[in-house]
């Protein structure tokens, strides 16, 4: 089935052929304007009134197989049932309050490309029957915030919307993205995680169920609007349909965000991306909650093929970590930003990750370390919190001791630490004193 | 149904008491914050279970249904 539209003012051109899909309007000179936009993917279908339709969009939703993009990779239309099945009018949060320092989509699909996250959140709005949108961004982006707050000022002047939206700056710290902070923080308290449940589709902004969806989910929304579940999944693999947007890094020639089919084989990626310039030993997958694996996954598809490993794509990040570069050092590091950012309510995340990245450190200067005791640790923390941070962080630690045991071997055996420590870090870590410290 | 013990995380300050009620089933990390065996309480051992539930300080302890 796809979906066409009823009442638009500009003609749908023909659905995108292969990729890019959701970055294929991109200028690259800064924000599409809302005419390039519409000239590019045609004007946003009407969801229409009424429960029947709505139910046939989210069964679309369903068909097409769309899953979030945020990293927890949950069902779409599951999402959009749960939240259209309570007792209140719903509400929308486009989660754009990325806090992944190694990702840059969600930045760049707001800055490039804001009209189609925002078609994305008013068709999800329809499609729940909400109220409101609210738009979450990472208020440490100036380029975002101008190019949001110019797209919601085109929107209404030309009164393409059918809901109200409104656009909220997010403190930019790396758990004030999980849904539950979110939601916290829009009703008036930190940007931290709460217990749940309830959850946010249970009772979240102003206590109504809320749907919270990732920027670029919203964006594959509104093209699975415009174009049909048929054409969504012609592109990635029958588990997996679509596209994903990976953030690639460190020893590539063009470092960015790029545009794959999911389930694309690591080493695809990297070509995509311009190929490596240096020898590349580890990649990271999944962001800084996500998990080092060595050189012979290159041929592992980004996607479910992954957890045959451990490991998850996540929030799209890969990253080529260079065989000159010390993989204990770049993990200590990350270890500490990862403690540093926690929300401080939950003792085993406080202590734990804290004293985890100490005992990192300490491995990384070529100290004498009881690794026997940080491994118990990371079993101890695993689980043990209100939301995932700590999970996160420590899958991140084990994958590092597992995939760089030679290294932490090397370490430890009284040489000191190996040449490549003493090169500068690679992995992007925010300076400390450039970091926000506030949670409102 | 059975009945397993569930942490309130934000909740928990560590006080250790719920391991000291019911070792069977909580130990305490380095940091004293409860390590706790996630599968259903035995029928015999859920009076224990309870005891340590009413007893800590911050309510953050609780029996649920599995």
């Amino acid at each position: 089935m796809s979906a066409a539209p009823v009442d638009s003012a500009v003609r749908a051109p023909t659905p995108p052929e292969g990729l890019p899909r959701v970055l294929a309007g991109r200028r690259g000179d800064g924000p599409a304007s809302l005419e390039e936009h519409l000239a590019h993917h045609g004007s946003l279908p009407r969801v229409g009134q009424g429960a029947k339709v709505r139910k046939a969009f989210v069964d679309m939703v369903e068909r097409a197989g769309l899953r979030g993009r945020g990293g927890a990779g949950f069902p779409t239309a599951v999402k959009l049932r749960a939240v259209a099945r309570g007792r209140r009018t719903p509400v929308v949060l486009a989660n754009g309050a990325e806090g992944e320092p190694a990702s840059r989509k969600d930045e760049l699909l707001l800055a490039d490309l804001p009209h189609l996250v925002l078609d994305g959140a008013v068709v999800a709005a329809e499609a729940v029957n909400a109220s409101e949108v609210i738009v979450a961004v990472d208020r440490a982006s100036r380029r975002v915030r101008t190019s949001v707050a110019r797209a919601l000022g085109e929107r209404r002047a030309a009164n393409v919307d059918r809901v109200p939206v409104r656009v909220v700056d997010a403190p930019s710290r790396y758990v004030a993205g999980e849904e539950s902070a979110l939601v916290h923080w829009v009703n008036g308290g930190d940007a931290k995680p709460t217990t749940v449940p309830p959850r946010p589709y249970q009772r979240g902004v102003h206590g109504r169920p809320t749907l919270v969806q990732n920027v670029e989910t919203l964006a594959n929304l509104a093209l699975i609007a415009r174009f049909g579940d048929e054409w969504f999944r012609s592109v990635g693999s029958p588990q997996e349909p679509g596209s994903a947007l990976v953030t690639v890094g460190g020893a590539i020639a063009r470092p960015g965000v790029c545009e794959v089919g999911l389930g694309t084989p690591i080493s695809a990626v990297l070509e995509a991306a311009g190929g490596a310039t240096e020898d590349i030993t580890t990649f990271l997958v999944g962001g800084y909650i996500g998990s080092w694996l060595p050189a012979s996954a290159a041929t592992m598809g980004l996607g479910d093929d992954l957890r045959a490993v451990g490991a998850t794509f996540g929030c799209g990040v890969l990253f080529a970590l260079p065989a000159t570069a010390c993989g204990v050092v770049e993990t200590a590091r990350v270890a500490r930003y990862l403690a540093n950012e926690t929300a401080g309510q939950c003792g085993p995340c406080v202590f734990g990750l804290a004293a985890i990245a100490g005992a990192l450190e300490a491995v990384a200067r070529g100290e004498r370390t009881d690794t026997d005791r940080l491994r118990r640790w990371l079993h101890d923390v695993a689980g043990r919190g209100a939301c995932h941070h700590p999970d996160g962080a420590v899958r991140f630690v084990a994958s590092a001791l597992q995939v760089f045991a030679a290294d932490v071997e090397r370490h430890l055996s009284g040489m000191g630490p190996c040449a490549g420590a003493h090169r500068p870090p690679v992995l992007p870590v925010p300076a400390p004193g450039a970091r926000e410290t506030g949670w409102r | 149904m059975s009945k397993a013990l569930r942490v309130d995380w934000v909740g928990c300050d560590g006080h250790g008491v719920c391991a000291e009620l019911f070792p069977e089933w909580i130990r305490l990390d380095d940091w004293g914050y409860p390590i706790i065996d996630p599968r259903p309480v035995p029928a015999e051992l859920v009076e224990h279970a309870r005891r340590a539930v009413v007893a800590c300080p911050k309510l953050a302890l609780r029996l649920a249904d599995v």
